[in-house]
């Protein structure tokens, strides 16, 4: 009876007929959502589609090209280059959130309260830091002179990393992003995780230790199923975020040194901002989007098995 | 016979050691970057440039804030990104509650359908439009303008904060609503003595994750404002530290942390504030 009873659609103040009033309420969205999402998706599968530099973007009238970006593009073996590192730059960035944030996950479930307490403030500080400040904050832990990450590791006995320039390097640049970004994203994960595992009833842990199941067991039939459907949402949300990422990267190299970390955002930013070719940036976008899709797909399909209704 | 016992939870406190030195690395790893900017920042230069580093704070200066502060157009910045983001929100917050109106309350026809609009905009690939979107803006002279940022920021909010808002909504029993209505209220009346004060705590949940998402927003701000740059916002700013403070590493994390305070403050006022909004009042009894 309790949904029942908002069925009836109780006339609104005014002279608006009741059966028209929800579709009020939701005119301002849809319009946003039309303007400001929709209508940018299809223009940039239209650019993708014109000849579009500088003189189009001053004088309009760009003329239809038919698909000869998405040919550039697609022989370009630059192009290739960056797909490759886009997909090995989430692969590395989503293993290690996941694998990190299901330990400290565990680990929570296992502290008493006070511990606990104290260790998901520190994680909630960390995910609600500003990711421009802790970017900056990194830039400065990694600095080559009095950074704080090259003396620990003198210290440790490293000496070649005495005044060690970090952003220089090619594979150094992408390991402190690697850093960062699963620095800013292992509390969100952990404690979307963690919140799962407490919807296990302590009944079934008790059952399990009674019938002579060890850790690993336990782990295995009991945390794993329950986990299982929450994994798998935080995972594509991982996925598309990490593979998203743009503002991380373009403030700590801009994609470089060289290409070393331009990934696919980066790559179409790139093309459109600094030679002026919007049209190859927005095949390079529509491209992104399509591969963006297939992970979406996924996560639609795990949510709604979630939610139940719509 | 206490001596058994005893020594038992002693061989348990043993076992459960690396336990609590993994909550301790935990702990530590997630805090010290920022305790790290925090504590640059109030540190002397000569403490800052120390051949070791030191991790206690022994002499405290404002220098830095001072520095960092009379930098050129600071506060014009801090004022854009806090005009922006509170506008965005603001707007955000209105539309977003019509919308988790009618989704909660009302039956209609296109409903499910407008859900999954909600949904598949969530996760809207933001990235990947931003080249259409400097197009757009600059066919519509809406480039190096706040307010073209601000209907960005308030989409990029929206889809969250209508699925939030939803969520509060239906945990709120329609019976009281109801019987408001009974007692001769209408139903706008009633929603607006009976719910909307319930609905206060999530109300402040939601705003807090979108003041966080705009506030934070760089790529469209990177993107968009080129020309005018009194427009900039805080973020774009913060990224080109190197052009305004070259290596003052004090002044950068100065910088840094008055432009994560307001969000890290925002969070510890309003996550009390939602804890207490959510025991009290009317939805527990």
């Amino acid at each position: 009876m309790s949904t029942a009873g908002t069925a009836r659609t109780a006339p609104g103040p005014g002279r608006v007929p009741g059966a028209l009033w929800p579709y009020l309420l939701i005119a301002p969205t849809v319009l946003g959502t039309a303007y400001l999402l929709a209508y940018p998706l299809v223009r940039n599968l239209v650019i993708s589609f014109q000849t579009y530099g500088m003189g189009e973007l001053i004088r309009g009238g760009a003329p239809f090209a038919g698909l000869a970006n998405y040919r550039e593009i697609l022989a370009d073996p630059v192009f290739w280059e960056v797909v490759r590192r886009t997909f090995w730059w989430t692969a590395v960035n989503v293993v290690l959130i996941m694998v990190l944030a299901t330990l400290v996950a565990l680990m929570l479930q296992q502290l008493g309260r006070r511990t606990r307490l104290l260790v998901m403030s520190g994680l909630v500080l960390a995910w609600a830091s500003p990711v421009i400040a802790t970017t900056t904050v990194f830039q400065w832990l990694f600095s080559s002179r009095l950074g704080v990450v090259n003396w620990l590791l003198v210290r440790l006995g490293f000496d070649s990393y005495e005044n060690y320039s970090w952003f220089a390097d090619g594979s150094a640049t992408f390991a402190v992003l690697v850093l960062l970004v699963v620095w800013q994203s292992v509390p969100f994960a952990a404690i979307t995780l963690h919140a799962a595992l407490l919807t296990v009833p302590a009944e079934l842990y008790e059952s399990a230790r009674l019938d002579g199941a060890g850790a690993a067991r336990i782990f295995r039939s009991v945390t794993l199923p329950v986990l299982r459907p929450l994994f798998a949402l935080v995972l594509c949300l991982e996925v598309i975020w990490v593979f998203r990422c743009f503002a991380q990267i373009w403030a700590i190299s801009k994609g470089g040194p060289g290409d070393a970390t331009t990934t696919l955002p980066v790559y179409a930013y790139r093309i459109a901002q600094s030679l002026h070719r919007y049209d190859l940036g927005a095949a390079a976008s529509t491209l992104t989007v399509l591969l963006l899709v297939g992970v979406l797909v996924v996560y639609f399909r795990q949510m709604f098995r979630q939610e139940g209704e719509l | 016979m206490s001596a058994a016992p005893r020594s038992a939870s002693r061989r348990a406190r043993i076992r459960r050691l690396p336990l609590h030195a993994a909550a301790l690395l935990v702990f530590v790893l997630s805090v010290f970057p920022v305790y790290w900017m925090v504590l640059t920042a109030f540190k002397p230069t000569r403490d800052i440039q120390a051949e070791t580093p030191l991790f206690l704070p022994v002499s405290v200066t404002l220098d830095h804030f001072t520095t960092a502060v009379g930098a050129d157009g600071f506060w014009l910045f801090w004022r854009n990104s806090l005009v922006i983001t509170a506008s965005s929100v603001l707007l955000a917050l209105i539309v977003a509650l019509g919308a988790a109106f009618a989704v909660a309350r009302l039956r209609w026809k296109g409903r499910r359908g407008f859900i999954l609009m909600v949904f598949i905009a969530q996760v809207a690939p933001w990235e990947a439009l931003l080249i259409p979107m400097y197009v757009i803006a600059r066919d519509t002279g809406m480039l190096d303008r706040l307010s073209m940022l601000t209907l960005i920021y308030f989409m990029i909010t929206l889809p969250f904060t209508i699925v939030t808002l939803r969520g509060f909504l239906t945990a709120i029993p329609v019976e009281l609503e109801e019987a408001a209505q009974v007692d001769g209220c209408t139903r706008a009346a009633a929603f607006r003595r009976v719910t909307l004060p319930l609905l206060a705590p999530g109300l402040l949940a939601t705003s807090l994750f979108g003041f966080i998402t705009a506030w934070n927003e760089f790529a469209f701000a990177n993107m968009l404002i080129i020309k005018n740059q009194d427009d900039r916002t805080l973020p774009v700013w913060l990224s080109s530290f190197s052009n305004v403070f070259g290596t003052d590493w004090g002044a950068t994390m100065a910088a840094s942390t008055l432009f994560a305070l307001p969000v890290l403050v925002l969070f510890l006022v309003l996550q009390g504030r939602v804890a207490a909004g959510m025991t009290s009042g009317a939805v527990k009894g």
